[in-house]
């Protein structure tokens, strides 16, 4: 990915995609952390990168100071956008993760209802049969690709199956949701193509069920109010563009960084093998240490802190990643402890945008290790040096070779 | 022991509700609540300090008699 000259300073000039800080961050982070702390960067349309957990902290709460409107880590330019026939018709915002005050809070508490703890752990059951269909698929084998074959499908093929989108048509949404989120960071007008046919595929949708509504989500929607007046058809386009682009990278990411990790600590793995208690805290542990996600936000007003002056128009990285990994907040950070039992982290997010599919996201994450270890509790990375990361916007393994002794499907 | 949830604070985590669902409780919109007006019998103290120790807004508090 990188065609960019190799990173000297790392203060003033980092590389978001740089190919060893993709791979492992943390020790930049640390770096930084001791010297900077704030870092910043012309590249990738520049950006100010904050890696202490206090600062993440504070950020989120400087509303609307530092704005939601453009959450993405490398941004698509404006009048790119405000000409393109779909995006005009269909909208080109996501509510309520691009949204600002005073629209954020109701589009919020439109979505809310739908991922609680009850009303997720309606979805268990879809989740765990999902699971154990997907290692149906290659148990047999002894070998299975565990991103490709595995993690990518439990978030996709469960999003799909709540939003009530044609499941036979997964390896499409997957493909556009990588097309906008990491595959095309250097590419405007491909990623705006992508993010062209998923407008453009529920608009179509949103339109046909104002028409003719069902008892679905997008009917749910449709019939909502704010305000007491209807909510606009955009905005339900820009949900269910949210619910899809938001929920697929990011649980894949973390389901495939634990798997990884187990696959390459024996001792780990032995545990989480024998100790099915330890699920909660050591799942925790992973979701601190391997963070994927890191949002952006654009600074509206001039903002002095320490040493370091954001101004209007500037972006401001929540680097939620570094901060799970900061030694005033977690007792030896860059240690793994899976019965770390104080573990404030934010991998999440915090604040009024703490990510609104957290419960399900932790539903899906804990059955798909959970259903691993008790079909699969020996396995090992087959070639360390084939897992390839993605980077930026969130990270984690796009490609993880396993083999484990190969078992008849049922028994 | 008793405990009390900073409204105000609380962004809908649910970290505490997942650790003690003895001593809180979430509405619709993930807003959580100490149950039982925030007491917590000895027993479940641990829990209870889990749970304040666990919440990424620091929203749950000790409240003094």
């Amino acid at each position: 990915m990188t065609e960019t000259p190799p990173v000297d300073n790392w203060a003033t000039d980092y590389d978001l995609f740089d190919d060893a800080y993709v791979k492992d961050p943390a020790p930049v982070w640390k770096e930084l952390r001791e010297k900077c702390p704030i870092a910043h960067t012309e590249r990738w349309g520049g950006s100010w990168l904050p890696t202490k957990y206090e600062d993440m902290q504070a950020f989120v709460r400087m509303v609307p100071e530092l704005s939601s409107r453009n959450p993405l880590v490398v941004s698509q330019p404006r009048d790119e956008q405000e000409f393109d026939p779909v995006l005009a018709e269909y909208g080109n915002s996501a509510p309520p993760i691009t949204s600002d005050p005073p629209d954020h809070i109701p589009m919020r508490r439109m979505i809310l209802p739908l991922f609680t703890p009850k009303a997720v752990e309606k979805h268990r059951v879809f989740v765990e049969a999902l699971c154990h269909e997907l290692i149906d698929g290659f148990i047999e084998k002894g070998t299975c690709d565990a991103a490709l074959d595995y993690a990518v499908y439990i978030p996709a093929k469960t999003i799909a199956h709540i939003i009530g989108v044609d499941a036979d048509r997964i390896d499409e949404f997957i493909g556009w949701v990588r097309g906008v989120l990491e595959q095309n960071v250097g590419n405007v007008d491909e990623r705006n193509r992508y993010n062209r046919i998923i407008r453009q595929f529920f608009g179509e949708l949103v339109t046909e069920r104002k028409a003719n509504p069902k008892d679905d989500l997008i009917s749910n929607l449709l019939a909502q109010e704010i305000n007491g007046s209807p909510v606009a058809k955009k905005a339900v386009v820009g949900m269910c563009n949210l619910m899809l682009v938001a929920g697929i990278d990011t649980t894949w990411s973390s389901i495939g960084s634990a798997l990884l990790h187990f696959s390459t600590h024996p001792e780990h793995r032995r545990r989480m093998a024998t100790e099915p208690d330890l699920l909660p805290s050591a799942m925790e542990e992973m979701l601190r240490v391997y963070s994927p996600v890191t949002m952006a936000r654009e600074v509206t007003e001039e903002i002095q802190t320490g040493d370091v002056t954001f101004k209007p128009g500037d972006k401001v990285l929540l680097n939620f990643p570094a901060a799970n990994r900061d030694p005033e907040v977690f007792e030896n950070p860059d240690t793994v402890d899976l019965d770390r039992e104080k573990n404030r982290h934010i991998a999440f997010g915090i604040g009024s945008h703490r990510c609104a599919g957290s419960n399900l996201a932790r539903l899906e994450m804990e059955t798909a290790l959970r259903v691993w270890f008790e079909r699969i509790p020996e396995f090992e990375c087959a070639n360390p040096a084939a897992v390839e990361w993605a980077g930026g916007q969130v990270r984690g393994p796009r490609h993880l070779p396993f083999t484990f002794p190969a078992k008849k499907v049922r028994g | 022991m008793r405990v009390k949830v900073n409204a105000d604070k609380c962004e809908g985590h649910n970290r505490c509700c997942a650790l003690a669902p003895e001593i809180f409780d979430v509405d619709d919109y993930g807003a959580a609540t100490a149950l039982n007006d925030g007491n917590v019998p000895p027993e479940l103290e641990a829990k209870a300090k889990l749970a304040v120790e666990n919440c990424p807004e620091y929203a749950i508090e000790y409240i003094k008699d």
